[in-house]
């Protein structure tokens, strides 16, 4: 009894997260002329891979693609290192002005990001790297720290203190039983909190498409807009990008669920 | 290196040095830039002509003596966040309690259930349009048959209703959030205080209450904090779903800070009504850090 009602509800649940994309998937594959006169069946009378083929052959979407991947993966790895940083300092240490630190990491969240694009541009500007996946992968690093840094806190809230008191009493310097002890204990959550930057990067529009000018520099979600603003709308093709760009994050993953769940479970944002 | 452990509290902290890039990133792209967003607020800006010129407090005055779409956007904000986070939760922790304990098939299902966090979201209201049109979509056609409309219609057309399209599109995407996060505090609470609970002869509701809740209560308070703060601000699903109409009825804050910028290009206002979003999710931070710390700690 207990066991059926538990199926039901996981069913429940695929069929709600996976109706949309299967919706996208019939539109991905409808040819234009059927767009609207078979809309809302389930399944077109014909199906065609044109959409797909114009959007890997004829567009630039490998380029879109790699670019975005580069982009996310910098900027995983980038935030990732320095929240480590951060958040073994958050949880080592007390010193005074944290609360002040916490409180601002906060803030910078709540302001509204369309507030900021114009001084942001005037940055990059200054340091010179508009319209360069350098300076969008500086922006998104920025914005992606705090909730990094308190990640990374919690993990290091949950790895024992003891240890690494330990090592540095037998002589190690406190970055060496950092790199020794602490860092092998927190890798699953390094797992997760790359996860976590990797996958906002890869899915965000609003600076790319204010950052970001040539075609050639241009990341998917940016590059996906480009269906809209041609003169009418491309929705077999922008439905077709939509699912190929869904592929490598699902492999991603269903590779790094693993760590994200135990990452998380050693850390457990004790917050 | 004789004393490594030291309680002596130096001047300079070592902390800062761990802090330092962070500090600098923070610092350089996102303070600074927050500063100039927010002064802002204090100038009255004339495109056309190119100028900016110094108004003090006049704009601030009139978002509280005569602004109704600010009173309009507040109120429909307070729903559409607590709506969101309302179902986002509920469906995150309940996925995340039949995550946790298990099921055949949980390795292939489980990647699947994260998908929707994946999708960027101007994507996801696009997907949502057309789920909604009678055109296009099932889902007017569904409403008919369980009774929810008399005909099928377009949700997002029709003023009273409206907000619910982007509301279950933002549940679509926060769920996995939620998921992931309650997961991985439950899979941390050890398994023998369940058996000691279970030898004590409690009840699976009573352990649910008594051990499971107060144990992950900083796990959930903490996310809704930060949830409750990124959904205020998620502006684009509902820009891309219905633009803040019909007549107003989905305008939230952040969208009507952006139609006020970026379509009335008026910078200095839509600072003004970016203090005030700013104020109030303070206000909210200070009172869920309060109830945070009056919280015990178990562990």
């Amino acid at each position: 009894m207990i066991n059926n009602s538990k199926y039901a509800f996981v069913t429940g649940f695929l069929i709600f997260t996976l109706f949309p994309v299967f919706w996208m998937f019939k539109i991905s594959l409808t040819p234009d002329r059927l767009l609207y006169s078979e809309g809302v069946v389930a399944w077109p009378s014909q199906i065609t891979f044109d959409h797909y083929y114009a959007v890997i052959v004829e567009g630039s979407f490998p380029d879109y693609f790699l670019n975005s991947f580069i982009v996310s993966f910098t900027t995983a790895a980038l935030t990732t290192l320095i929240a480590i940083a951060a958040g073994y300092a958050l949880s080592r240490f007390r010193f005074s002005g944290k609360t002040f630190l916490i409180t601002l990491l906060l803030v910078t969240q709540m302001f509204p990001i369309v507030m900021i694009i114009a001084p942001i541009y005037n940055v990059l500007t200054f340091i010179n790297l508009v319209d360069s996946l350098t300076g969008l992968i500086l922006v998104y690093t920025a914005f992606n720290l705090p909730f990094a840094c308190f990640l990374m806190q919690s993990f290091f809230d949950g790895s024992p203190q003891e240890l690494e008191e330990a090592a540095m009493i037998d002589g190690c310097t406190r970055l060496q039983a950092l790199e020794k002890v602490t860092l092998p204990l927190c890798l699953p959550g390094i797992g997760a909190t790359l996860g976590f930057v990797f996958t906002a990067a890869w899915s965000e529009l609003l600076f790319a498409l204010m950052f970001i000018n040539r075609q050639s520099q241009m990341t998917f979600p940016a590059g996906i807009m480009n269906f809209v603003t041609k003169f009418s709308v491309d929705w077999g093709q922008m439905a077709a990008a939509m699912i190929l760009a869904l592929i490598p994050v699902c492999i991603f993953f269903a590779y790094i669920q693993k760590f994200i769940v135990q990452g998380l479970t050693a850390g457990a944002l004790k917050g | 290196m004789n004393n490594p452990v030291s309680f002596k509290m130096p001047s300079f902290s070592p902390a800062w040095f761990y802090l330092a890039p962070t500090l600098l990133f923070i610092s350089l792209l996102v303070v600074v830039p927050l500063v100039t967003g927010i002064s802002y607020a204090f100038y009255s800006f004339d495109l056309l002509a190119g100028t900016k010129e110094f108004a003090g407090l006049d704009q601030f005055k009139k978002l509280l003596s005569e602004d109704t779409v600010f009173v309009q956007s507040l109120v429909n904000m307070l729903f559409w966040t607590s709506a969101s986070l309302f179902f986002q939760f509920s469906l995150g922790l309940g996925l995340a309690l039949l995550l946790n304990n298990g099921f055949r098939g949980i390795k292939i299902i489980q990647p699947i259930l994260f998908i929707p966090w994946a999708v960027p979201s101007f994507l996801i209201g696009l997907m949502w349009i057309w789920m909604f049109n009678p055109v296009t979509g099932p889902l007017p056609y569904i409403f008919e048959a369980i009774g929810l409309m008399e005909t099928p219609e377009n949700i997002l057309s029709d003023p009273d209703h409206a907000m619910w399209g982007p509301i279950v599109a933002n549940v679509w995407f926060g769920i996995p959030f939620f998921t992931i996060m309650l997961l991985a505090a439950l899979r941390s609470i050890p398994t023998d205080i369940y058996e000691a609970a279970n030898m004590d002869g409690v009840s699976d509701f009573q352990a649910f209450r008594y051990v499971t809740v107060p144990l992950i209560a900083p796990t959930i308070l903490i996310t809704l904090l930060i949830r409750a703060i990124w959904i205020a601000n998620f502006a684009e699903i509902i820009i891309v779903m219905t633009n803040g109409g019909p007549a107003n009825s989905t305008q939230i804050l952040s969208t009507y800070i952006y139609d006020t910028a970026y379509q009335k290009m008026d910078f200095g206002y839509a600072s003004v009504i970016s203090i005030a979003l700013l104020f109030l999710l303070m206000v909210y931070g200070f009172a869920v850090g309060r109830i945070r710390n009056k919280m015990p700690t178990y562990v």
